[in-house]
């Protein structure tokens, strides 16, 4: 175990457990986006910012990253961190004007819009954090999705932007997404994402459309589990 | 139908020469490259299943890097070099007449497949300015006049 100081209160936690896991498991709350307990961390949205003291070092470090250490002194809300905090919102407040989430955010930390940051029109939602790409990698293993291009025309697509012959139509992406960038328009009978229609399956018990064919298919295959076993929706199992 | 195989079989060659190790995904696009001037679509997907990396990371790879092309390039690539010491010595005047005498706009190859004409950053030879590179041929302190000749050149080449 380890020993260290979060705004004043000391905690310990195993080593190699990172800051923010610490945090949140002693209820001091860090602002996140891209921290998703489902996938793995990138601090990309950089929200998560804390500062770090070591001896008479202070350093400011995005606390999804940054493992435990004896003897650290964090602080979450000092003015320091809040003004680094403060930064990154105007930032993504000017890639994204129309998220939501985003909004909320910057209006619990009294940020408002800058003129210096010329906001962007063609961003959408997308703040890059690539939890979309990792989690149809590393949880759904299809990897239909990823970037293409690189500064200021970096976006999350599909290969050549064409239809993914790999992607089954899940919706974890849309699921995991924390600006809701990605589309996803699910009717009775179909589900229409990155542009592919995908086909429904009904419930063989009650009927009831749940999941897309082209996904049950996929579990099927990976687990080995009978598709006529996984047409029965998770109410009537 | 003919030349996709051939494509595949090609792909297939140059991802073996490298020893069907992804850690060298960058140098077989590389020698696709050299192969086509540009990624074949077809031949990506040959890497992908080769490497047994999904065909989405390698078009991450594939549309990072400037020196990959996706579309079919000219035989000749015509690079201007918009570097400081170029623009400085009006290199924006050479990109102008190459765009006039092409008639194509910058990143685009012209109808008989001969040019494509692209603006670059520094070609490291800021001493010669400007200079363009046209099929890896430096061509050094480079004036409008002599625009016209050297494509002819090239036109004559083949």
């Amino acid at each position: 175990m380890v020993n260290f100081i979060i705004d004043g209160k000391k905690i310990s936690a195993a080593k190699g457990t990172m800051v923010l896991e610490a945090a949140r498991a002693n209820g001091i709350d860090i602002p996140t986006l891209c921290a998703h307990e489902a996938v793995s961390r990138s601090g990309a949205c950089r929200l998560c910012v804390v500062e770090a003291k070591k001896g008479k070092r202070a350093k400011i470090v995005t606390s999804c990253l940054y493992p435990v250490e004896e003897g650290i002194i964090i602080e979450t809300k000092n003015e320091r961190v809040l003004n680094v905090r403060r930064l990154v919102l105007q930032l993504l407040l000017a890639r994204c004007p129309e998220s939501d989430v985003i909004r909320d955010l910057a209006a619990q930390l009294g940020v408002a819009p800058q003129p210096r940051f010329a906001a962007d029109k063609d961003k959408s939602k997308c703040i890059l954090c690539r939890s979309c790409v990792r989690v149809c990698e590393e949880i759904v293993g299809v990897s239909a999705i990823g970037f293409s291009c690189r500064g200021a025309d970096k976006a999350v697509s599909t290969p050549f932007n064409e239809d993914s012959a790999v992607c089954i139509g899940c919706g974890a992406c849309a699921f995991i997404c924390p600006t809701g960038h990605i589309e996803m328009e699910t009717t009775e009978e179909t589900r229409k994402i990155w542009g592919r229609t995908f086909k429904m399956k009904a419930c063989d018990v009650c009927g009831r459309y749940f999941a897309p064919e082209d996904q049950l298919k996929y579990i099927s295959k990976k687990t080995g589990v009978p598709l006529k076993e996984l047409a029965v929706c998770t109410n009537c199992r | 139908m003919k030349k996709a195989t051939t494509t595949e079989a090609k792909t297939k060659e140059i991802v073996k020469k490298h020893g069907r190790d992804k850690s060298g995904l960058i140098a077989i696009l590389q020698d696709i490259q050299e192969e086509y001037n540009y990624l074949p679509k077809e031949a990506l997907s040959v890497v992908g299943e080769q490497l047994e990396v999904p065909i989405s990371r390698i078009y991450e790879v594939a549309t990072f890097y400037n020196t990959f092309s996706l579309n079919p390039r000219g035989r000749y690539l015509v690079e201007v070099c918009a570097g400081t010491a170029c623009h400085v010595q009006g290199a924006f005047n050479l990109k102008d007449r190459l765009q006039r005498d092409l008639e194509i706009e910058c990143g685009q190859t012209t109808k008989d497949n001969m040019f494509t004409l692209e603006e670059v950053r520094c070609l490291g030879c800021c001493s010669l300015a400007p200079v363009v590179r046209i099929g890896g041929n430096i061509h050094p302190y480079l004036t409008q006049n002599e625009i016209p000749g050297i494509l002819r050149n090239y036109r004559k080449q083949g």
